[in-house]
């Protein structure tokens, strides 16, 4: 499945240049059932894939699996590069204000005031500062969430569903980000039952390795 | 963007931990155990008349009693939210071991119940009417036992974090295993039972030093 990635890489990258992502014989069981095998994944610098499939076939297992977060039941997974995830939990407080949740996560991965209110505006967040997490509707959750993940400056994005509860105007937003996330070179795997529109994206149809 | 050293994040994490405990936004923070302490001290009397001497015989592990019950209450807000939350998932794609958290957890955990316990006591003493150097020995003994519910509480709570009816699970798992701190520390109080204290204190650093493995492999295996 190597392809060549699809658009040029700006030479000023800031993630390196063996950045990789790759799964080989991945199969995930849930309880007494085999989900899905013989899953084989290769992404380099650049490149993008789309998870698609429908609920409950297993993509956010696939996706915890690629993440290290869950052992796969058989194969395995090679990762070179730092590993950002979104998934439904936001890892925000919700008794804090959207602005001090997010300066958690800012301190550990040593983002600087300036460079986290650009994140909220790049997001739409930056009027929401003041508001606790939990006043957040679910669309402002899931861009708080886009916000940390900017702020992690992580190679590899591994995204579970970034587009639910998103208006028009935030899908095109997260499509954007990813499109300028590959041009980096970095890799983006967005698990998703939506279709994005993202440049020389790959489609992988979950359906094909139900076992 | 280069992320901070590790003993730096650890202490952004000390920060959160402190500023949750001590807020108070769940469920009652630090005022709530040491309240609740207190109310067990005050009631003994109530319960058993007020014979002094009976009061200053079992005054001392009354106090412990209320302090080990007081310990209990905080758990099921120590793992359980921030397993829900997907901090944990968080910090281990940041290359963070879980064993770092959870030791930062119980030191945070100690912080946020044993000072305040330790201040109460003494009003409790007072009302059970202790006399000095008992109430000198209960404070030391506390001082060396409560590492170790710290320890214990943090790792109870991670192994019984999303289960169903964890909390409730998790006072009751403690609570044999606390028996060793109890009786050493309550034990120092009788006449010549001083070195319970040091016996109380080499508990207390067995699950200090098991705490981060346990609560750590117990994260792993509830994710």
């Amino acid at each position: 499945m190597q392809a060549a990635p699809h658009q040029a890489i700006s030479p000023a990258s800031p993630f390196p240049a063996n950045t990789r992502l790759a799964a080989s014989g991945v199969a995930c069981r849930r309880g007494e059932r085999v989900l899905f095998a013989g899953l084989a994944l290769a992404l380099g610098p650049g490149e993008a894939c789309q998870i698609a499939g429908a609920n409950g076939i297993g993509k956010s297992s696939l996706i915890r699996i690629l993440a290290g977060l869950a052992p796969a039941y058989a194969g395995a997974v090679e990762r070179a590069g730092t590993v950002g995830l979104i998934d439904e939990r936001l890892g925000l407080d919700p008794a804090l204000p959207l602005s001090e949740a997010l300066a958690f996560w800012a301190r550990i991965d040593g983002v600087g005031a300036e460079a986290r209110a650009g994140h909220l505006a790049t997001l739409g967040l930056g009027e929401l500062g003041d508001v606790p997490v939990r006043y957040l509707s679910t669309g402002q959750k899931k861009r708080a969430a886009l916000a940390r993940l900017l702020g992690q400056g992580a190679a590899i994005w591994l995204l579970d569903e970034p587009l639910n509860g998103l208006d028009t105007a935030a899908c095109a937003v997260v499509e954007r980000l990813a499109a300028e996330h590959c041009a980096a070179g970095g890799i983006c795997v967005i698990a998703s039952h939506q279709r994005l529109a993202l440049p020389g994206m790959r489609v992988l149809e979950l359906a094909e390795f139900v076992a | 963007m280069t992320p901070p050293s590790l003993p730096s994040t650890l202490f952004t994490i000390a920060r959160r931990d402190l500023a949750l405990a001590f807020r108070g936004g769940r469920q009652g923070g630090v005022v709530l155990p040491v309240l609740f302490f207190l109310a067990v001290a005050m009631l003994f009397p109530f319960a058993v008349g007020p014979d002094p001497r009976l009061l200053a015989r079992a005054g001392g592990g009354v106090i412990w009693v209320a302090a080990l019950l007081a310990a209990i209450l905080p758990l099921d807000r120590l793992i359980e939210p921030d397993m829900q939350l997907g901090c944990f998932d968080q910090w281990a794609l940041r290359g963070i071991a879980e064993e770092a958290v959870v030791l930062v957890r119980v030191l945070s955990h100690w912080l946020s119940f044993a000072p305040a316990l330790m201040l109460a006591a003494l009003p409790a003493g007072a009302m059970l009417g202790l006399n000095g150097a008992t109430l000198a020995l209960v404070e030391l003994g506390l001082l060396a036992g409560t590492p170790g519910l710290a320890a214990l509480g943090v790792m109870v709570a991670a192994v019984t974090a999303g289960l169903k009816g964890g909390a409730a699970l998790a006072g009751l798992l403690v609570i044999p295993l606390a028996v060793p701190i109890l009786i050493f520390g309550a034990g120092s109080l009788a006449p010549g039972g001083e070195s319970g204290i040091a016996l109380c204190a080499a508990a207390s650093l067995v699950l200090l030093a098991l705490a981060p493995f346990a609560g750590a492999g117990a994260i792993r295996a509830g994710r």
